[in-house]
């Protein structure tokens, strides 16, 4: 029994050293060492600013900016007063979890539409604007949704919405090798796209 | 629904198909003892690691010492994990600071890690240190899913052998599992994931200031190297709260389904290992072939159930449905690479999750549900995929012998009413639990107060959490508030339950026919590598899993798909 609880507890030393710390770290030094950006986050800096990573979305109002899509990723606040919660927070990533037969989740989604239509009245609201993600930081909407905030945002910032457009299309990916996954557009990558070209 | 989604879905199995021959003879042979194309440079790390515990590498066990050193060992690695959550803030790699794991929730996920379920009851990015998700979490994803897998081999080597004692010695079958098997794969695919931008550092996390001006704090981590073996060995236990939704365990439609491909990758080439082991291909097949079925059957259901757009949300005036239901899904992915990941994840014992199955239309969060009901058989976890399935074959024999009236045989092994009654025993014990614990959940005011649902999805959640611990899968409905006693408690017991009262009694079922003579064929036994036999298996799975479970599952998403149809909220 004795032996058997020796072989045991060193079994499981030599393992924790193997898997638990060796392979993880020396996957870290050679990530690092080739693919640095990605390894530690695909951050996007400004100067020395980090303003957000290419791959975890943002929360954006303004109306000279796209919108990202209703996100559930609020950790709670302690401060009393704060302000509402608006999603995108990486510490707390996660969804809603509403059934589709719940009744919050038709008033969610009522609302949303509400909010979103005058942007572009007239055409029905994409689903994807008016539902939360599954991470509450998804970094994409669908082109579909892009375009109908373009009246929007051309307006807002006194370009044509064709210069909007093209913006759209090159931050705008279609399916990997032509069938996997879902075309969708990098809304960070755009919003910066336009205030770069607005010289900001 | 698009063309590409079923390209993909072909791409898919055509993949798979195409890796589980290569892979079942490598592991054919690794099991068997023979060189591998990796002996040359794991053999003396083998050795090594072999001479520092004490482990004889030719000395086999009985089932009893087999599963006795299997006990010992995943009792030690539960305390060591709960040891080092209880204690991380005394402990290195902890930038963030964060205080020690309170004691039922370390508890439920030492449990949880152990039994290679990886129930998420904890929030990784909010509540774990770097070194607790690397030496707690991570080591028992290799761990346990290498225990699976020597559990499968030790059972196939009780159908190959004959008139012997013997099944092989526990720590070989481990150690070989990792180094050959779990290590170099995990290895490669973790350097594609960060090429694919799943973050890999050790650093603390990093403040942002967002282009409106909020602060956001961008969580990072060692993710990488356990996004890998959290698929490849039907972990499921994510780095973040999110799972396999979030973008950095996830980043494109890329990495979706190369994890997708992991998934499923070992348990459908271990089907094959079993063939070569026992000399038998066809009977190997005839596995494959019923668990190829009901893949591409709950596939399509799943796939049709939530390509349906949701009546309560298509009646809002303004809102445009031609996207399917997106509620709890990501752009990059959609409808198609989130139903098959859904199917993947439950027909294995993975459970790791690319959407949220709370927020899927009621039949399509049904088959995930029944798929882990039926003991995540479809290709299944590492070694538990293929264990549980000889299960179900156990008594697709009895049943077949009783019908042509003689005694069942299979692969050349009498089955005696010992092995029926452990297999049976295995089976309704599990299922028993699910129901029983599900149902005390369901009426007591500390499990009805976690629900997120209320109405017919409420049980549904109940019964979800119970069928996914006890399949020790660990996928969710996640709207069930599950970090507190009461559920940390009741789930911990249900998989450590559904994780030893399988391995114990198939091991024990090993240890019988290893111990028989094989028999020649008799003329009018039951031939078990036909069709016929691939029809009553699955016959034989959906009747056993259909009587226990239909009721339950008329009360849950079956009522709320008719109540959503006739325009019903709760």
């Amino acid at each position: 029994m004795m032996q058997a609880l020796r072989m045991a507890v060193l079994m499981l030393a030599v393992m924790t050293v193997i898997t638990g710390l060796a392979y993880p770290l020396a996957i870290t030094g050679v990530a690092q060492l080739i693919f640095p950006h990605e390894a530690t986050g695909s951050l996007i800096k400004k100067g020395d600013a980090v303003i957000g990573s290419s791959l975890i979305g943002q929360y954006f109002s303004k109306p000279e900016y796209f919108h990202p899509r209703p996100s559930a990723a609020n950790a709670p606040s302690l401060e009393a007063g704060a302000p509402p919660a608006i999603g995108y927070d990486p510490l707390d990533s996660g969804a809603t979890n509403l059934a589709p037969s719940s009744k919050k989740l038709i008033e969610n989604v009522t609302a949303a539409v509400k909010s979103n239509q005058p942007d572009n009245p007239g055409r029905p609201v994409p689903g994807d604007l008016v539902t939360a993600s599954a991470s509450g930081l998804d970094p994409d909407i669908t082109p579909d949704a892009a375009e109908f905030q373009v009246p929007r945002v051309a307006l807002a910032r006194n370009m044509s919405e064709d210069q909007v457009r093209a913006m759209v299309a090159k931050c705008t990916k279609g399916r990997t090798l032509g069938f996997l996954g879902e075309p969708r557009t990098n809304v960070l990558a755009l919003n910066l796209m336009l205030d770069e070209a607005a010289g900001k | 629904m698009h063309t590409t989604d079923y390209l993909q879905f072909a791409a898919y199995a055509a993949i798979i198909l195409a890796t589980t021959q290569p892979l079942g003879r490598y592991m054919a042979a690794l099991f068997s003892g023979q060189k591998t194309f990796l002996s040359p440079i794991l053999q003396p790390v083998e050795r090594l690691i072999y001479a520092i515990c004490g482990v004889q590498e030719n000395a086999e066990h009985s089932w009893k010492r087999y599963a006795g050193h299997l006990l010992l060992f995943a009792l030690i690695g539960t305390i060591t994990t709960y040891a080092i959550l209880r204690l991380q803030h005394y402990l290195p790699f902890n930038p963030m600071g964060l205080p020690g794991v309170p004691p039922d929730l370390a508890m439920n996920t030492a449990v949880s890690f152990n039994t290679n379920t990886d129930w998420q009851a904890y929030s990784g990015e909010g509540t774990l240190s770097y070194f607790s998700q690397m030496t707690g979490l991570a080591v028992h994803n290799f761990l346990s899913a290498a225990t699976g897998l020597a559990v499968a081999i030790a059972v196939i080597r009780g159908f190959a052998r004959k008139s012997t004692k013997t099944i092989g010695n526990f720590y070989v079958d481990l150690t070989r599992g990792i180094l050959y098997i779990l290590l170099p794969i995990s290895i490669v695919g973790a350097l594609i994931l960060v090429w694919q931008g799943v973050p890999q550092t050790i650093g603390g996390s990093v403040d942002a200031q967002t282009l409106e001006g909020a602060r956001q704090t961008i969580v990072l981590g060692p993710v990488a190297s356990q996004e890998v073996i959290k698929e490849l060995g039907t972990n499921g236990g994510g780095f973040f709260n999110a799972n396999s939704a979030h973008p950095f365990e996830n980043p494109t439609p890329l990495s979706n389904f190369l994890e997708n491909l992991l998934i499923f990758l070992i348990p459908a080439a271990l089907v094959d290992t079993f063939g070569r082991m026992i000399g038998r291909r066809r009977q190997a097949y005839a596995i494959y072939g019923a668990m190829g079925i009901l893949f591409i059957f709950t596939l399509s259901i799943a796939y049709f159930a939530e390509a349906m757009p949701n009546p309560a949300l298509t009646q809002i005036a303004g809102y445009d449905p031609t996207q399917g239901n997106m509620e709890g899904k990501e752009v990059r992915f959609g409808l198609a690479d989130s139903v098959l990941w859904a199917v993947t994840t439950s027909g294995s014992a993975c459970g790791a999750v690319n959407a949220m199955f709370d927020s899927f239309m009621p039949l399509a969060g049904m088959v995930p549900l029944v798929n882990i009901m039926l003991g995540c058989i479809i290709f299944g976890g590492v070694g538990a995929g293929l264990y549980g399935m000889l299960l179900h074959v156990v008594i697709a024999v009895f049943i077949a012998g009783l019908m042509v009236g003689r005694t069942p045989e299979y692969v050349g092994k009498k089955i005696e009413s010992r092995e029926v009654k452990l297999a049976l025993f295995a089976l309704l014990a599990t299922t028993a639990g699910t129901l029983i614990l599900s149902s005390i959940a369901s009426v007591t005011p500390a499990g009805v107060a976690g629900l997120g649902s209320a109405g017919p999805h409420g049980l549904t959640e109940i019964l979800y959490a119970f069928a996914s611990t006890d399949a020790n899968n660990g996928s969710s409905f996640a709207g069930l508030s599950d970090n507190n006693i009461f559920y940390n408690v009741m789930l911990a017991a249900t998989m450590l339950m559904g994780r030893f009262i399988v391995i114990v009694p198939i091991l024990a079922i090993a240890g019988s026919f290893a111990a028989k003579k094989t028999v020649p064929t008799s003329y009018g036994a039951f031939p078990t590598d036909t069709g016929l036999f691939v029809a009553l298996l699955i016959a034989v799975i959906v009747i056993i899993g259909g009587l226990t479970f239909f009721p339950a599952l008329a009360l849950g998403p079956i009522v709320e798909h008719f109540a959503l149809s006739a325009g019903m909220g709760y």
